[in-house]
């Protein structure tokens, strides 16, 4: 009886899938589907060669702090980074007092309220403080941007395939060019609008960014190091790294003692379960 | 082992051989040792379960406030707050400072001078932890027309103690004086506490 | 239960025969894990799952609670309290990435531990309550897994919330006030999260309650073993402990070890990282896709594209949960007396296909839904259902299994050689 039932069943999910698969089949052959702009122009991020990858990465401070700078100078005025505070710079070697330089002295103020009046109004930022977001909201956000919204970077390359590389490609001297005439060509339609630009490394290829590292020398490295467009785009790449995710040295460096400890455990484990089996044939 | 195995009659209950046959120093440096790891590695694991009760980094960066003082009259109190507890910042006016300082100190049961719970030529800015030293509900006596109790300092409502103009115990089942937290005048109108 | 030659537990300090009178907990122990209970000898590795399972619930409900500490289920602060775990809170990013990576552990535990029992038959006569549990503690987890996921309120939290209780709106007439019903609102939100919590921290204890039924019901028969055959007489058995408590020690440190690379070097590996941007409900990612443990069933759905008599939504619904729903019917759909596929030459092809499709619908349940990827999942869908339903019930009448050994005993000593089985019967005499 459960077999009669089953093999009904069976034969019912199994005959409608029959259906679905020749209409699938049908469908797919009278009205293939269109290439698309995005699926053939669009590029996968470069390689950083960031110090962060590989199981063994750790910061290169002297990178990331680079990396800040460029936030700061050029980053800031749209994006905010809304997870990551002050104190955390520590971690990238900035001293307790940098660290409180560099809060007092950020452009925008943290919002608070006038202990008189209580009406809103803004206070001189301390380390404890997150960064403060350059838009009150997402209105003015968008007011301000020409309908686009400005992502949050805190987690920006953990919040993107590849993110590291995604970054450092996106901002990168080679990623905002004209159009391909061959794009155009084959796509008519998929001409970049108005306001937008022509981004490979972006998922659908017109980003409402406009290109944020135009110039080398944008930036004036506190270190020395020559600020081509290249070298920001690959420092921003690695203070985003470490916004995402600041405890990935602690992680790869507990991961490894944990391994090798775990690993001699599975050797003394295995041991002694070949001296408790020795005289049971299994 | 697969001598051993091989002396073997087929179906031979385990159980019961003869373990000295083979070395039990070896057998029992394993085993010994396969658990003591196993033990070692649930005590490392137990330990972030516990330090994460502990406060976290958001907590501890917030330990320092910054007060404004300018606008206390002698006589007055504010609430302030640190680490998330009353701070009670008050202007002794130089009646309280001379009733503060008419006590024995040697008679208290917490023996401790004004000038020891202030700072240096700021004898009159009592700086302390709003939070009874009994069981750590909020005197009263630093909000205007609040009961100060019977020594004109702070009186908590809850169990009866009394604190005198400097913050002092007097009277009521508290054991301490009211708690001087760690603070500087970065000016004659800003402190920091912290 | 178990058998007469098991060993009886006599305690010898007094302490511990004081205890026994009045609670004979140890006792408990030593008849379920210890030496009291008498296990097949030649158990192989698949038969540490079970254990390493019972292990990732006891991680999960360790973590979970201490990261409920910090974790607050509202919509507004719900993915910065999470990111403030990962970020202040201390050892946060550990205990954080372990319970998202174990729920992963746990789940891949329990798809071999599943497997394990379909091919060495440990779904049949006697064991069928243990493997209708099994199917329950499956559910289960299924839901708690779904719940927890949503918790973090990611754009992938949410978008997965919204598009699973978008099934419940399938069901005809009643769907959608069903679909609200379940939410406490039009869209999943504050309502949806806090209940989703509450169900979350609940759900693992009720598993724990049906895991030890799942055990209880295993102790009265015993284990299943390689050969499938019975346990005949005490050569055939070893006690637990201190055998299966060795064997199941090197099982723990190789899971740990798996567990711990994914853990600290590529915590995100399984994730996605659109779950990385907080919930929106104004847009929805290019490509909303489940855990990866639930692939499978996510390509079931997505397969039924056609009407036929019912929309094809409602197809989907009912063959997804019915994929499921059918595993209950397992012990009585596979009426071969023979349980382990070692012997069933048919089956075992059948079963090999079975999982070498289950694999395939999880990538096409993360894949790309053009046409190549729906008609691949269309095919793969079929053979799902047509092995459960059509094809198994027809090979348990039809195949001619392979001879079986005599007992236990006599396997274990042919597969070490030399040995012949008369002579076996004459030793174990």
């Amino acid at each position: 009886m459960v077999r009669a039932i089953s093999t009904l069943i069976g034969f019912a999910f199994v005959g409608v899938l029959a259906i679905a698969l020749f209409f699938t089949a049908k469908d797919a052959i009278q009205n293939p589907a269109p290439e698309t702009a995005e699926h053939e122009f669009h590029l996968h991020p470069k390689d950083a060669r960031l110090q962060s990858a590989g199981y063994f990465g750790t910061f290169d401070r002297q990178q990331v702090q680079r990396g800040f700078q460029v936030y700061k100078e050029v980053c800031a005025a749209c994006h905010s980074l809304k997870y990551v505070s002050f104190r955390d710079l520590e971690e990238i070697g900035y001293s307790e007092a940098e660290v409180k330089a560099i809060a007092t002295q950020w452009v925008i103020e943290q919002p608070s309220v006038n202990p008189e009046t209580g009406e809103a109004a803004t206070r001189k930022n301390v380390p404890s403080d997150r960064f403060p977001s350059p838009f009150a909201n997402e209105v003015a956000a968008r007011a301000a941007n020409n309908n686009a919204l400005p992502p949050d970077l805190s987690l920006m390359t953990k919040a993107r395939h590849d993110g590291s590389n995604y970054v450092y490609s996106l901002v990168g001297p080679d990623a905002y060019r004209p159009q391909p005439a061959e794009l155009l060509k084959k796509f008519p339609d998929a001409k970049t609008p108005n306001g937008l630009h022509y981004n490979p490394y972006f998922a659908n290829l017109n980003i409402a960014m406009p290109p944020p590292l135009t110039a080398d020398g944008q930036v004036t490295y506190a270190d020395g190091t020559k600020a081509t467009r290249e070298q920001m785009a690959r420092d921003v790449s690695a203070f985003l790294t470490w916004t995402a995710e600041p405890k990935l040295e602690k992680r790869h460096a507990a991961g490894f003692a944990s391994v090798i400890f775990i690993a001699i455990f599975c050797f003394l484990a295995w041991g002694a379960y070949q001296n408790v089996w020795r005289d049971v044939k299994h | 082992m697969a001598t051993v195995d091989d002396q073997l009659p087929p179906g031979e209950n385990p159980a019961l051989l003869d373990e000295e046959t083979h070395d039990p120093r070896r057998r029992d440096f394993l085993n010994v040792a396969a658990v003591a790891f196993a033990g070692v590695g649930g005590i490392a694991i137990v330990l972030p379960l516990v330090n994460q009760m502990n406060p976290s980094a958001d907590v501890l960066a917030q330990s320092s406030t910054e007060i404004d003082i300018s606008k206390i009259a002698p006589g007055q109190a504010i609430k302030s707050s640190f680490r998330k507890q009353p701070l009670f910042v008050r202007n002794l006016t130089p009646a309280e400072i001379a009733a503060a300082d008419a006590v024995p100190v040697n008679t208290l049961r917490d023996p401790q001078s004004l000038e020891e719970r202030t700072k240096p030529g700021k004898k009159n800015w009592l700086i302390t932890l709003g939070v009874c030293t009994h069981l750590g509900c909020v005197p009263l006596g630093a909000g205007e027309g609040e009961n100060k109790g019977p020594f004109g300092g702070y009186f908590c409502p809850c169990h009866g103690s009394a604190y005198d103009t400097a913050g002092r115990i007097r009277q009521g089942p508290a054991p301490q004086n009211l708690h001087v937290p760690d603070y500087n005048f970065n000016s004659d109108t800003v402190v920091t506490v912290g | 239960m178990s058998f007469p030659w098991a060993k009886h537990y006599e305690p010898k300090q007094p302490l511990m025969r004081w205890l026994d009178e009045k609670l004979p907990l140890p006792r408990l122990v030593y008849n379920a894990v210890g030496a009291g209970y008498p296990v097949p000898r030649n158990l192989n590795y698949f038969w540490n799952f079970g254990v390493l399972a019972g292990a990732a619930l006891g991680i999960q409900i360790i973590t979970g609670i201490v990261l409920a500490m910090h974790y607050a289920a509202n919509a507004g602060v719900a993915f910065g309290s999470v990111e403030s775990i990962m970020r202040d809170v201390n050892a946060g990013w550990f205990l954080r990435y372990a319970h998202a990576n174990g729920a992963s552990m746990f789940l891949l535990v329990v798809y071999i531990h599943i497997s394990r029992g379909l091919y060495y038959g440990s779904y049949k006569a006697p064991r069928e309550m243990v493997w209708l549990l099994g199917v329950v503690i499956f559910l289960l987890m299924m839901a708690t897994a779904f719940m927890g996921y949503v918790l973090p309120w990611g754009q992938m939290s949410f978008w997965g919330a919204q598009v699973i209780t978008g099934f419940f709106s399938a069901i005809p007439l009643v769907g959608e006030t069903i679909r609200v019903w379940l939410l406490g609102g039009y869209a999943p939100d504050n309502a949806a999260l806090n209940r989703f919590f509450s169900l979350h921290y609940l759900l693992p204890f009720v598993t724990a309650g049906v895991i030890i039924l799942h055990i209880w019901a295993l102790h009265i028969p015993g284990s299943n073993n390689p050969t499938g055959v019975d346990v005949k007489g005490e050569q055939d058995t070893v006690p637990f402990h201190p055998y299966y408590t060795a064997k199941d020690a090197v099982g723990l440190g190789v899971f740990f070890l798996v567990f711990a690379l994914l853990l600290f070097f590529s915590p995100n590996l399984l994730g996605h990282p659109d779950n990385y941007i907080e919930a929106n409900p104004l847009s929805t990612p290019a490509h909303i896709v489940p855990e990866w443990y639930f692939l499978p069933f996510y390509a079931i759905l997505k397969s039924f594209t056609a009407d036929f008599i019912l929309p094809a939504k409602l197809w989907g619904v009912l063959a997804m949960f019915g994929s499921i729903l059918l595993l209950f019917f397992l012990p009585w759909l596979d009426s071969s007396p023979v349980r382990s596929a070692n012997f069933r030459p048919k089956y075992r092809t059948f079963l090999i296909v079975l999982l070498v499709d289950v694999l395939v619908l999880g990538y096409v349940g993360g894949a790309e839904a053009n046409a190549r990827n729906v008609m691949l999942g269309q095919l793969a869908t079929a053979y799902y259902f047509a092995h459960f339903l059509i094809i198994l019930p027809w090979v348990s009448r039809s195949e001619r299994p392979r001879p079986l050994p005599g007992s236990i005993t006599e396997a274990v000593l042919t597969k070490h050689g030399g040995t012949s089985p008369a002579k076996t019967a004459l030793a174990s005499n």
